[in-house]
């Protein structure tokens, strides 16, 4: 095994470690913020609402991510080199950098993906609990603020973990568009020196590694709440 | 109605995506087949193995399901190409040329294999002991009691989870692509795009085509697994 390349890509090696980490942390808060919404109105919003969220949840869920990405990253962002405007205005640098694509399509997708299990989420909360929130006279948006969310996040939090390492897992992706994330750096690797094995097993371990941090994390986050047992 | 590239025939890309379409359905359907029967041997393994494999079986899923599929594919497929090639070499057959779509089925079903193995052994897990042990005290053998007994009685439990494996194997097979080993959908959606310029298009119909098929898929699967769950009692 050569591995006479390391010493000159471990800072590549570090910044790529850091960019998978900011997909990971960026995708799953933007996707958790539209999750929450997209949960809610399955369980109590109107029909047609319900119907978009859950329209919304099987669209994601259906279809590779790969696809999604590349029909960001291809599909709009080819149209949008089309339009004069877009190309001059102050915005067009960041329009064409892939790790924006690549955020918007990994939390559009991990919203789908946590939408299911919000939703699952307001079900399990005890219904007596609402009433108990409404019979003291709060309004619809303090129980959903103070008693409904907090009390559904809970209840979710280890399949938020799971959901989380498959976020983890899909990033690299992100190395398709042209990102240069842990996974990119053993590609650049390969194509700059043709070392295949070396780079891609180090990546392994440290997906691995992270696997279990976060792993940990989750667990140290689940015995925070205090359960009757 | 529609665009002349989406027509059938010279001019169009239909017929190269439906035949891609073909693909993927072929290589997903067989590499959840092959993770099927590393599924089951894995699961064998945990649940009745001795020491060394149930080690095995523990470094096998424990790996493949915390490593992202992207890397384990390329990885696996280098690894596995080549070494095969290599295997050919030194038993005086000389390099062999792994037909890429093989390649694919066997990398997919290596890393199904792992998630199979989870989902098989907690069906098993969830059997009551006392069915298995009147099996036995009927004087069954090991083969038997897992033929008439364990699969039967797993299967109400496993359909779920195998259900979402196979959702998760027609989307793996997108990723395929970046081997560039096989003509499966992603890849006939990604020449199509390229040669008209029309990206949005057609990663949308592409898109369409596989909610198409994990949608069918969802449908036959729901209906399967009342199949398998008739004769149970209804949850409350």
């Amino acid at each position: 095994m050569d591995w006479s390349w390391l010493p000159k890509y471990l800072p590549m090696l570090v910044s790529g470690i850091s960019l998978t980490l900011q997909l990971l942390v960026f995708s799953m808060a933007l996707g958790l913020m539209l999750a929450i919404p997209i949960g809610l109105v399955q369980v109590t919003g109107p029909k047609w609402l319900a119907w978009i969220a859950r329209g919304y949840c099987t669209v994601m869920r259906g279809t590779p991510l790969l696809i999604q990405l590349y029909l960001f990253y291809y599909g709009v962002g080819s149209i949008l080199a089309t339009v004069p405007e877009v190309r001059q205005s102050m915005f067009w640098p960041i329009l064409r950098e892939g790790y924006y694509y690549a955020i918007l399509a990994f939390s559009l997708n991990e919203a789908g993906y946590a939408g299911e299990i919000m939703r699952g989420g307001f079900l399990s909360v005890p219904k007596g609990e609402l009433e108990a929130a409404r019979a003291i006279g709060m309004s619809p948006w303090q129980v959903l603020r103070r008693i409904w969310l907090p009390r559904a996040i809970r209840n979710v939090i280890p399949a938020l973990g799971g959901e989380t390492i498959l976020t983890l897992k899909s990033t690299p992706l992100a190395a398709l568009v042209t990102v240069v994330d842990l996974f990119g750096v053993a590609d650049r690797v390969r194509q700059e020196t043709y070392i295949i094995y070396p780079p891609l097993l180090l990546v392994m371990a440290i997906y691995m590694i992270l696997t279990f941090i976060i792993t940990r994390i989750f667990g140290m986050v689940e015995g925070q709440i205090p359960t009757r047992r | 109605m529609f665009p002349e590239v989406l027509e059938f025939g010279r001019n169009g890309f239909a017929d190269e995506l439906l035949r891609g379409a073909a693909n993927t359905l072929l290589i997903a359907a067989s590499s959840f087949v092959m993770g099927l029967i590393l599924g089951q041997a894995g699961a064998l393994a945990k649940l009745y193995g001795g020491p060394v494999s149930r080690f095995i079986a523990n470094i096998y899923t424990t790996v493949i399901r915390a490593v992202p599929e992207l890397v384990l594919i390329l990885l696996l497929f280098f690894a596995g190409t080549r070494g095969i090639s290599a295997l050919g070499v030194a038993v005086g057959y000389g390099p062999v040329d792994i037909n890429g779509t093989l390649a694919a089925i066997g990398v997919l079903g290596f890393v199904q294999g792992a998630y199979s193995t989870e989902v098989i052994r907690g069906a098993i897990q969830a059997i009551p002991a006392g069915q298995i042990e009147a099996a036995r005290a009927y004087g069954m053998s090991g083969p038997l009691v897992f033929r008439r007994i364990i699969v039967p009685a797993m299967l109400p439990n496993a359909i779920p989870g195998l259900a979402n494996l196979w959702m998760i194997v027609i989307k793996d097979t997108a990723l395929i692509t970046v081997t560039g080993a096989t003509g499966e959908l992603a890849m006939a959606t990604k020449l199509a795009a390229g040669f008209t310029k029309r990206y949005f298009l057609f990663y949308f119909v592409s898109g369409c085509i596989y909610l198409t098929m994990t949608l069918v898929s969802n449908y036959l699967l729901g209906h399967l697994e009342r199949r398998v769950r008739r004769g149970q009692p209804k949850l409350a």
